[in-house]
């Protein structure tokens, strides 16, 4: 019988290894995916992990790389300051269409100005809009108690709404021909968020995200902000004890999320994305909780999670488009992802340990209450 | 002498890296009540746990009634007759009485019969019970005496007691005893688990002291003191706290009218609590557990805010100031439950140490924390309060309970407080780390701080308090000077025992 047995100590080897196994398990899993839907398992998992990096097309799929991994790793920096506090922003998808939306909608009141000030500004609308979205579900969950995991949620399928609404109303490119869809802001020199070291796919956003990376480090590792986030997540009472207020750590965690969403958001319209219009988003803000956890709530865990997440996209594209595999196979490999390491996340707080059998002979067992009748 | 009822030979049981009972062996008699005594880790609840199958030991054999016995699961242990009550109850608020003992039986039967037997029970033993009465509206007491009742009806032959009588007051311990000694009467063997000497001297027959697993002497404690068999325990001699000076110097900490209700669900509400404390003075807040000790640790740490006259520091109103601003001031507190209140488990000891040394020892300077500054406040703590750890690195939950506690205490001593609030200081804590504990809060007084003593433990606070007052229901009785109060007052003071008239009535 396998036992699992609480170490005293949690295992900072383990911390490391279990993000590979999920990986190595996820392929393995992966694999007998793949070869139940009648595809080559070696092949498919070569397409979606080596391919995309060296394969034949690689001068194309490498940049897309960066640009596929900047909005995560940004967004899940930022989520990860509230899940290690247990504050649940699940709504970051909805606070990088605000932030896109409001940092389009304070850049295209200047259009066509061509100040250099325009994109900082920019970028600037596009964090405030994100944090402004992310306060909502902080206010009410510090006034009334509500549950920020549903009201976040929730303020996603009103943001994709107002998205909507900006494409076809107020944001639409009036020279549009009445296409949805707002001017192309990446062909507007003064916001476009272009490539900034040819053929890298290196944006402002991948810029940012490389920063956040750094500050969240320092942040955690020597600031009275991060020991507040880690120790109310540890241990709510300890934390009051040590003075933590619950509320204002809600809105520092929220608002923080919500900033660095939203200016993801804005990094990806005026580059990559190019416009507001009806799809603009993705599933970025969603997929960021997965890099987040992949990552172990780690900057430098989320950076890793970060790359490998994209690599799992391009990949999981090529793939659909090589090998036609359907998009549903593709997206329950990534899924496998994430369950495989929160499987494993058991290995570093316990360990395994083989137990045999119970030594007492059975009858004396039975013996005993009869015994006492 | 009576009959052997539970022959224990050879029992071994070893943990990694640890072994909790080596070779263990004695007798209990049937009509009696066997002492069980020694330190935390000495062994005893691994022994408690085997006996009560709980636990399967690697060695070893168990006679019960002179018939081989190896129980595999508690409920074999159930039907050859051995019953326990734990120190925690597992009792349900929201069920009544009846329900709750419902729950723990085999087959049980119907309720309105149960009622009847447990009215019957209760009235033959002494031990007052309304079994339509939710258990969420109980005292300590009363619960203590649903577990009782529990095992009772099942008639054991041998019954376990662990730490019975930590939360209950001195006019409920007397119930107690005279339930437990009717019931040793009627053949019942009782092997009684207890860090107080002095009530096994008044109970047991018997005693045996184990000492890191081993059986290390049997006395008669009706004729042995106390203080030797302390000794036993700790194998050494035994330091009575010393204080060197008594206050009366001017008062640092005002308490006035503070009335607030509880953060917690079935918590307690302060009503009208008013004392205050004055330098170089230990003043001893008494009460059984529940009865707002919780909240009035909560109202002057600054985790429960309240007006801002109901709490002053030196004159100065602080009854809205956060946590981190009273340490500041002078006011520290060390709160009950040392892991996950006072320290956060899954984090090192430096990191506990900064948890509440950040102000005060200036651990963070522009938001940045000093991690260097930290360790070596951590180790200041562990080398000063003889914490036995591997390192300031290691997590806190991998310390002993003692160990952890002297942490928890010494790192706000070392912050030297000019107001101190210790909540259960020694809950719990082995008798020498205990010793530690009591002579480290009366150091700090003669050297001028003011300390709050809040604790269950009455020996405890009479050792060291130079006033004592009584937590009751959320009041608190006016403090009296605690030399020559005897422990009948001290039982008065803290409400008496509940439903004490019904138990005189049938005895």
């Amino acid at each position: 019988m396998i036992v699992l047995e609480k170490r005293p100590n949690p295992s900072r080897a383990w911390a490391f290894a279990t993000p590979v196994l999920a990986v190595i398990a996820t392929m393995i899993a992966g694999g007998l995916l793949f070869a139940a839907l009648g595809k080559d398992p070696v092949l498919a998992i070569r397409t979606i992990f080596w391919d995309p990096l060296f394969g034949d097309f690689a001068s194309y799929t490498r940049p897309q790389l960066l640009i596929k991994a900047g909005p995560l790793i940004l967004i899940a920096v930022g989520l990860s300051f509230g899940f290690r506090a247990g504050i649940w922003n699940i709504g970051a998808e909805g606070q990088y269409i605000l932030g896109a939306l409001t940092g389009a909608a304070v850049g295209l009141a200047f259009y066509p100005t061509e100040s250099r000030l325009v994109f900082p500004l920019m970028v600037a609308a596009g964090a405030l809009g994100g944090i402004a979205w992310a306060l909502i579900p902080a206010l009410l969950k510090i006034r009334f108690g509500t549950n920020e995991i549903l009201v976040s949620l929730m303020l996603v399928y009103v943001a994709t709404n107002l998205l909507a609404y900006a494409a076809l109303g107020p944001l639409q490119n009036p020279e549009g021909m009445g296409f949805p869809g707002s001017r192309n802001l990446s062909q507007w020199l003064a916001a476009a968020n272009l490539e900034l070291f040819p053929g890298t796919g290196i944006h402002w956003g991948v810029i940012a995200a490389g920063l956040a990376v750094i500050v969240a480090h320092v942040l955690l590792a020597r600031h009275v902000f991060g020991f507040a986030v880690r120790l109310a997540g540890q241990s709510p009472r300890a934390a009051a004890f040590a003075g933590v207020s619950p509320s204002r750590l809600v809105l520092a965690c929220m608002a923080m999320s919500g900033g660095l969403a939203g200016a993801a958001g804005l990094f990806e319209v005026t580059g990559p994305a190019g416009q507001i219009s009806i799809d603009f988003n993705v599933g970025y803000g969603f997929t960021a909780i997965i890099v987040a956890f992949l990552g172990r709530l780690h900057p430098v865990g989320i950076l890793l999670a970060g790359l490998l997440m994209a690599l799992t996209y391009i990949g999981g594209e090529m793939a659909q488009l090589q090998l036609s595999l359907p998009a549903a196979a593709i997206q329950l490999f990534q899924g496998m992802l994430l369950f495989f390491l929160l499987a494993m996340d058991v290995l570093t707080q316990f360990r395994l340990r083989w137990k045999g059998a119970p030594v007492v002979p059975a009858p004396a067992a039975a013996a005993a209450p009869q015994e006492a009748s | 002498m009576s009959d052997v009822l539970l022959a224990i030979r050879g029992l071994t049981k070893a943990y990694p890296g640890v072994i909790a009972n080596s070779d263990v062996s004695f007798d209990i008699r049937s009509a009696s009540v066997h002492a069980l005594l020694g330190e935390n880790g000495a062994g005893k609840s691994t022994l408690v746990k085997t006996i009560y199958g709980l636990v399967r030991p690697d060695v070893g054999t168990m006679a019960l009634g002179g018939r081989p016995y190896a129980p595999p699961e508690p409920r074999a242990a159930r039907a050859a007759g051995v019953a326990m009550v734990f120190q925690h109850f597992s009792l349900f608020d929201a069920l009544d009485v009846a329900e709750n003992i419902a729950l723990g039986m085999e087959n049980p039967p119907p309720l309105r019969d149960l009622a009847a037997r447990i009215t019957e029970v209760s009235h033959e033993y002494g031990l007052p019970l309304d079994p339509r009465r939710s258990v969420g509206d109980l005292s300590a007491g009363e619960r203590q005496r649903v577990e009782i009742i529990r095992c009772l009806l099942q008639s054991p032959r041998l019954l376990i007691m662990d730490e019975p009588t930590s939360v209950l007051t001195p006019q409920e311990v007397e119930i107690l005893f005279r339930t437990l000694r009717q019931l040793r009467d009627e053949g019942m063997a009782i092997l009684y688990i207890s860090h107080k000497l002095e009530e096994i001297r008044a109970l047991c027959e018997e005693a045996t002291i184990l000492r890191g697993g081993r059986v290390v002497a049997t006395c008669d404690p009706r004729v042995t003191s106390a203080r030797r068999m302390a000794e036993m325990m700790v194998g050494g001699t035994l330091r009575t706290p010393a204080r060197t000076s008594v206050g009366g110097g001017e008062v640092v900490l005002e308490v006035a009218s503070l009335t607030a209700s509880s953060p917690r669900l079935h918590g307690t509400a302060l009503r009208d609590v008013t004392f205050s404390v004055s330098r170089g003075e230990v003043l001893g807040i008494g009460g059984v557990a529940g009865n707002g000790q919780d909240e009035l640790l909560l109202a002057l740490s600054g985790e429960m805010r309240t007006a801002p006259g109901m709490v002053r520091l030196k004159g100065e109103p602080v009854g809205t100031c956060r946590p981190s601003e009273r340490r500041a001031r002078g006011l520290l507190c060390a709160p009950e439950e040392r892991n996950g209140h006072a320290s956060a488990p899954d984090m090192t000891l430096t990191e506990n140490a900064f948890l509440t040394g950040r102000v005060r020892e200036g651990l963070a300077r522009r938001g940045l924390v000093n991690w260097g500054a930290a360790t070596r406040f951590a180790e200041r703590i562990i080398q000063s309060f003889d914490v036995r750890t591997p390192g300031p690195g290691v997590a806190a939950r991998s310390l002993s309970g003692g160990n952890l506690q002297k942490f928890v205490i010494g790192r706000e001593i070392l912050q030297r407080p000019e107001v101190l609030v210790v909540n259960q200081p020694t809950w719990g804590v082995d008798a020498a780390a205990a010793a530690a504990i009591r002579q480290a809060l009366l150091d700090l007084a003669s050297q001028g701080a003011a300390v709050v003593v809040v604790s269950q433990d009455l020996d405890e606070l009479m050792e060291i308090s130079d006033r004592f007052a009584a937590l009751n229901e959320g009041r608190l009785s006016p403090a009296r000077p605690a030399r020559g109060l005897s422990v009948e007052e001290i039982g008065l003071l803290l409400g008496g025992a509940h439903g004490m008239e019904v138990a005189h009535a049938h005895h």
